[in-house]
């Protein structure tokens, strides 16, 4: 045993890919490819906040002109106005590029290839090779999906739902020329890249545990990012299929989404046959899962931090793992809760929203297990810690507000309005943005063996959850005032006119939001360079990556650990730092059932 | 003094989650954001909203108020007791939201939504008044029956944005009564109305906010909606699904009056062919 | 030499409790590729109550092609068979057949579209031949995996790597290979009787 473990150290030292090329740019090792993605993520959302910023300013002061902006921008501004349908190349830009490109990279193929094989005891994923070719996969992903604004007619327009026939028919709107297929093509190349990555995830976490890791031994970031790969496994081959259709509907003259009797400037086109809302159920069948695939990861890591910072387990273990489960098998059957006004069968929607309202059950206890895992805590305010909690706080506004679009009768009147994009702010913005926060500064030491610096953080933080609680908030006001999304100019109707001071109000305290986030990657990249330095196990967590060096070194351990207990044995009996880190022992005598959750009696 | 600074964070931290979950909740309930109710099923949906946002707000309310406790209590570095719980202590005590989102959640859905879903979507009666609707970039196109009570034939091939904007066949004689308007409906109020949608290019969703009205409208297929004009005034159409450039723009109007009122417009009206 | 993909990847199995490849990989790859073709079918399920659906007659030698894949199938059987019996030599053999039959299947799909095609019969004048050609394309594209799949044990095959305790490569290449030639078998039956 032991002679094996020198040979691994040995050939982890001589194995340490030496060329530059090899370590930092085609490198197979999971958590090089962890910080490319994360990287990569940070550079698509500066494009991505930058044009949020451009349909904010639209949106406040729909009559203004922006002379300044129409000169550095002049494809997009004309005489300093930005045109209709590039204010819809942003809306639906923005969407997909936050979406896929910056979350979905950030907190599944970023963080989830870091800590995945750290937590669970692995030397790498399951197939390397695999993971790197995932990685360069999105790269000319991103670079279509960017390229796109250049070529004529702009970017794809139709929204980051792209139905059809607007989405299929240049004749419909210019960004549905070349920019919709550029953006058909890069969605490709991130579903065949994500499916990868995926592929690697599922494998990994179920047949490279190492000994002692079993399920119930896992964290609950491993959990929540083992149920979102499943449920990517599941659910991105439909959104596969209805782009192979609307790419063959667009170039192929075929007619799958296209009816007979369209009528396009004047002329009559010759499809036949077709069926527009067959595409939203292939979108929606991966479109919803997609939403919790970002989600729970983000609950996961909160799960972790609270753990970490409280100094307790979380509470309810397995009854969030069996929630977890409950949510990922519910979600594979409402998709047609964003349909209720389509036009599909009404006793059909009526099905859709019983199943969808039933999703608030087993978040519900997840919310409540979140809150409780406070109770008895010893709190230690990182900034890790402080977004965690804006994660829950965030949860409870965003999770209830989904009850009201679950609800049919509700939805009939919310549909479409403001009240959906505050409402999936809060949950694919919010929860999910500040899970990526709360996992950088939570994981930074053992990324890079340094600290970020707690004072900027905090600051950070302040300038980021006040204002964007307040502004997607404020969102759902609008929606109730009637206010519709997607419009160019929030004004046109005059039923909506009483609401539109909220429009100025939301923008001013995003703008402060952005101000935070330019605070942040001063302070990741400053960190970088000159953080305090690591320790092995800085902030005391009990769980497996902190038995590695900070940072973790190439094939993560000389020698593989061994797993003796669960995850978040904090405060227990006899441990010698009051927590006691998963590849502690356990005296023979002592304990014997090992569980997650000690099941240790409270003391009389 | 690193204590100190916690509990000033945490004190910060109180009024943050505290603040947020008061704005959020006399956001909602302190302005009345709903524009006016102006159809029969609108009381009903507003009533949905209310009761989605009592039981909505109260669920916040209290999660607010354990998390803050929790942070005051458990945020300050005093001592307390064991954490370690059960497992069955966990499982039982999950039951509280199962049971208590269980229904909240699905009576708010089945007992408050379905009625209210099933007036707008249920049978149309027979004596509705039944009016067509063509959403196409970036208008409405309003066609009624006319004198002899049923739509007359409509060929795409002979739509012309000036001389036929709704493509009626000129052969067919019950066609050629049929009235055509662009973004301007009447409506008499207190009689149910069914609108037949259809598209003829792309998405749209005809939407009236004062109706709690939303329905796409669909190339290929026809949808509908049915509703009751309760209040006389005129109200603003809007198109609430993407549908291209002047999709913000793709407004219109409609006219609900008395229906002497309206039987007097009607009278004065002749056939778009005619 | 040093950190080669390889390298890694046997240094990263090191002290894992299931040498690769994984039975949860090969889990995993059927799901996802069985889910799109489970889109594909409920999306053509959908199309079919068009107005337009006109059933066209399939060109028969996609017959032959079905027959063929089996048969393809059945030749990795042998395959495995002779690995079980430690049978290098005739392992790589059968799989060699099974290789070629499968480019024979790919060639007489390729005939058979051009056979649709010289009656007139493309992509966008029917929808249910148009669901042939993006079906028979999305399945050819799943193929030209399963037939890498298969050089890759051949080479292995070849090199003696099987041996008959040791050989899940080719156990995994295999199951790959049947499923592909189940969904065109599934394919075959919805086309041909929609």
């Amino acid at each position: 045993m032991a002679g094996r473990a020198d040979g691994v150290a040995r050939m982890s030292e001589t194995h340490t890919p030496q060329s530059f090329w090899r370590r930092y740019v085609f490198s197979t090792d999971h958590k090089t490819i962890g910080k490319q993605y994360l990287i990569t993520s940070f550079v698509m959302a500066v494009f991505g906040v930058s044009w949020s910023i451009l349909i904010r300013l639209q949106l406040a002061w729909p009559d203004a002109s922006w002379p300044l902006l129409g000169r550095l921008l002049p494809g997009l501004y004309e005489g300093g106005v930005l045109l209709p349908e590039y204010y819809l190349s942003l809306v639906t830009m923005h969407g997909t590029i936050m979406i896929f490109f910056v979350i979905s990279f950030a907190l599944l193929s970023g963080f989830g290839n870091f800590i995945i094989p750290l937590h669970i005891g692995a030397r790498d994923m399951a197939y390397p090779l695999l993971n790197m070719l995932s990685y360069w996969t999105i790269v000319p992903a991103c670079l279509l999906m960017l390229g796109s604004f250049l070529v004529e007619g702009g970017a794809a327009a139709g929204g980051w739902t792209a139905y059809p026939p607007l989405s299929a028919l240049p004749e419909a709107l210019p960004g549905s020329g070349l920019g919709q297929t550029l953006w058909l093509l890069a969605m490709a190349l991130f579903i065949v890249s994500f499916t990868m990555g995926s592929l690697n995830f599922v494998t990994t976490i179920l047949n490279l545990r190492t000994r002692g890791m079993t399920m119930l031994r896992l964290p609950l970031a491993i959990w929540t990012l083992f149920i979102a790969s499943i449920l990517g496994i599941l659910a991105f081959p439909a959104l596969t299929a209805a782009a192979i259709m609307l790419l063959l509907d667009r170039h192929g003259g075929t007619s799958f989404f296209l009816p007979e009797g369209l009528v396009l400037g004047g002329q009559l086109l010759s499809n036949e046959g077709g069926t527009p809302l067959l595409f939203q159920h292939l979108f929606w069948f991966l479109g919803h899962p997609e939403v919790y695939v970002l989600v729970l990861p983000a609950v996961g890591i909160a799960f972790d931090v609270v753990a970490t910072f409280g100094r307790r387990p979380p509470f309810g273990y397995r009854t969030s793992v069996g929630s977890l489960i409950v949510i990922a098998v519910l979600s594979m059957i409402v998709w047609g809760h964003h349909m209720f006004t389509s036009g599909m069968n009404p006793y059909l929607a009526e099905y859709f929203s019983i199943a969808t309202v039933a999703i608030t059950i087993p978040f519900a206890v997840l919310g409540m297990n979140l809150i409780a895992s406070l109770w008895r805590a010893q709190i230690r305010l990182s900034t890790a810690m402080l977004f965690a909690l804006a994660i829950i706080a965030a949860i409870g506004i965003g999770g209830l507000g989904g009850l009201w679009l679950g609800t049919a009768t509700a939805d009939m009147y919310l549909h479409d309005s403001y009240f959906v994009v505050g409402h999936f702010h809060f949950m694919i913005g919010m929860v999910t943005g500040f899970g990526v926060f709360a996992a950088t500064y939570y994981w930074f030491p053992k990324m890079f063996g340094r600290h970020m610096n707690e004072a900027l953080g905090k600051l950070h933080f302040w300038l980021t959850v006040a204002p964007v609680f307040f502004a997607f908030t404020a969102m759902h006001y609008l929606g109730l005032g009637g206010s519709l999304r997607r419009l160019y100019d929030p004004t046109a109707y005059d039923y909506a006119l009483p609401v539109q001071w909220l429009n100025v109000l939301v923008s001013v305290a995003l703008f402060i939001a952005v101000v935070g986030q330019l605070i942040f990657l001063f302070n990741f990249f400053w960190s970088l360079l000159r953080g305090r330095r690591a320790t092995e196990n800085p902030w005391e967590g009990a769980t497996l990556e902190w038995t590695a060096a900070s940072p973790a070194p190439h094939l993560n351990w000389a020698e593989l650990p061994v797993v003796h207990r669960g995850p978040y044995e904090y405060r227990v009996d006899g441990a010698p730092d009051g927590y006691q880190l998963q590849t502690a022992p356990r005296a023979v005598a002592a304990e014997p059932r090992g569980a997650a959750e000690a099941p240790t009696a409270p003391a009389p | 003094m690193e204590r100190n600074r916690q509990t000033m964070e945490i004190v910060a931290l109180i009024f943050l989650f505290l603040g947020i979950t008061l704005f959020t909740i006399v956001g909602f309930v302190a302005v009345d954001w709903l524009p006016v109710a102006a159809s029969g099923h609108a009381a009903g949906v507003d009533g949905v909203i209310r009761y989605l946002l009592l039981t909505t707000g109260a669920i916040l309310l209290i999660g607010t108020l354990a998390l803050v406790a929790f942070l005051w209590r458990y945020g300050r570095g005093r001592p307390t007791g064991s954490p370690q719980i059960r497992q069955k202590t966990a499982r039982w005590v999950s039951l509280v939201p199962v049971v208590g989102m269980a229904l909240i959640a699905e009576a708010g859905v089945m007992l408050k939504g379905l009625p209210v879903w099933d007036e707008v979507y249920g049978e149309v009666p027979e004596d509705a008044l039944v009016v067509e609707l063509t959403g196409k970039q970036f208008e409405w196109i309003v066609r009624y029956r006319g004198r002899d009570g049923t739509f007359g034939r409509i060929d795409p091939a002979l739509i012309d944005d000036r001389a036929n904007p709704a493509g009626l066949a000129p052969e067919d004689p019950s066609a050629r009564d049929d009235l055509v308007y662009r973004g301007r409906l009447h409506l008499p109020v207190g009689r149910t109305v069914h609108l037949r949608l259809r598209a003829r290019d792309v998405l749209h969703s005809f939407t009236v906010p004062a109706f709690r009205v939303k329905q796409d409208v669909v190339p290929g297929i026809v949808t509908g909606t049915t509703f009751v004009p309760t209040l006389e005034g005129s109200y603003e159409i809007a198109c609430a699904e993407l549908c291209g450039m002047g999709h913000y723009r793709m407004g219109g109007t409609v006219v609900v009056q008395s229906e002497e009122e309206y039987e007097g417009w009607l009278a004065e009206q002749t056939g778009w062919l005619e | 030499m040093a950190g080669s993909a390889h390298d890694v990847r046997g240094i990263a199995n090191l002290g894992a409790r299931r040498p690769a490849p994984y039975p949860a990989g090969i889990a995993a790859v059927l799901v996802t590729v069985g889910m799109l073709f489970a889109a594909f079918t409920a999306a053509l399920l959908v199309r079919r109550t068009g107005t337009d659906w006109k059933p066209v007659a399939l060109p028969p030698i996609v017959w032959v092609n079905t027959v063929i894949l089996l048969v393809s199938s059945g030749a990795v059987e042998l395959a495995r068979a002779a690995v079980r019996r430690g049978d290098s030599r005739r392992c790589a053999g059968w799989l060699a057949v099974a290789g070629l039959l499968g480019v024979a299947f790919l060639a007489g799909q390729v005939v058979a579209w051009r056979l649709l095609a010289l009656r007139g019969v493309f992509l966008p004048n029917n929808p249910h031949a148009a669901f042939f050609y993006v079906l028979s394309a999305v399945h050819a594209a799943h193929l030209l995996g399963g037939l890498a799949a298969l050089g890759w044990t051949l080479r292995r095959a070849a090199r003696g790597a099987h041996t008959a305790a040791h050989h899940a490569g080719l156990t995994h290449a295999a199951i790959y290979w049947h499923f592909v030639g189940g969904v065109w078998v599934f394919l075959m039956i919805v086309l041909s009787t929609l």
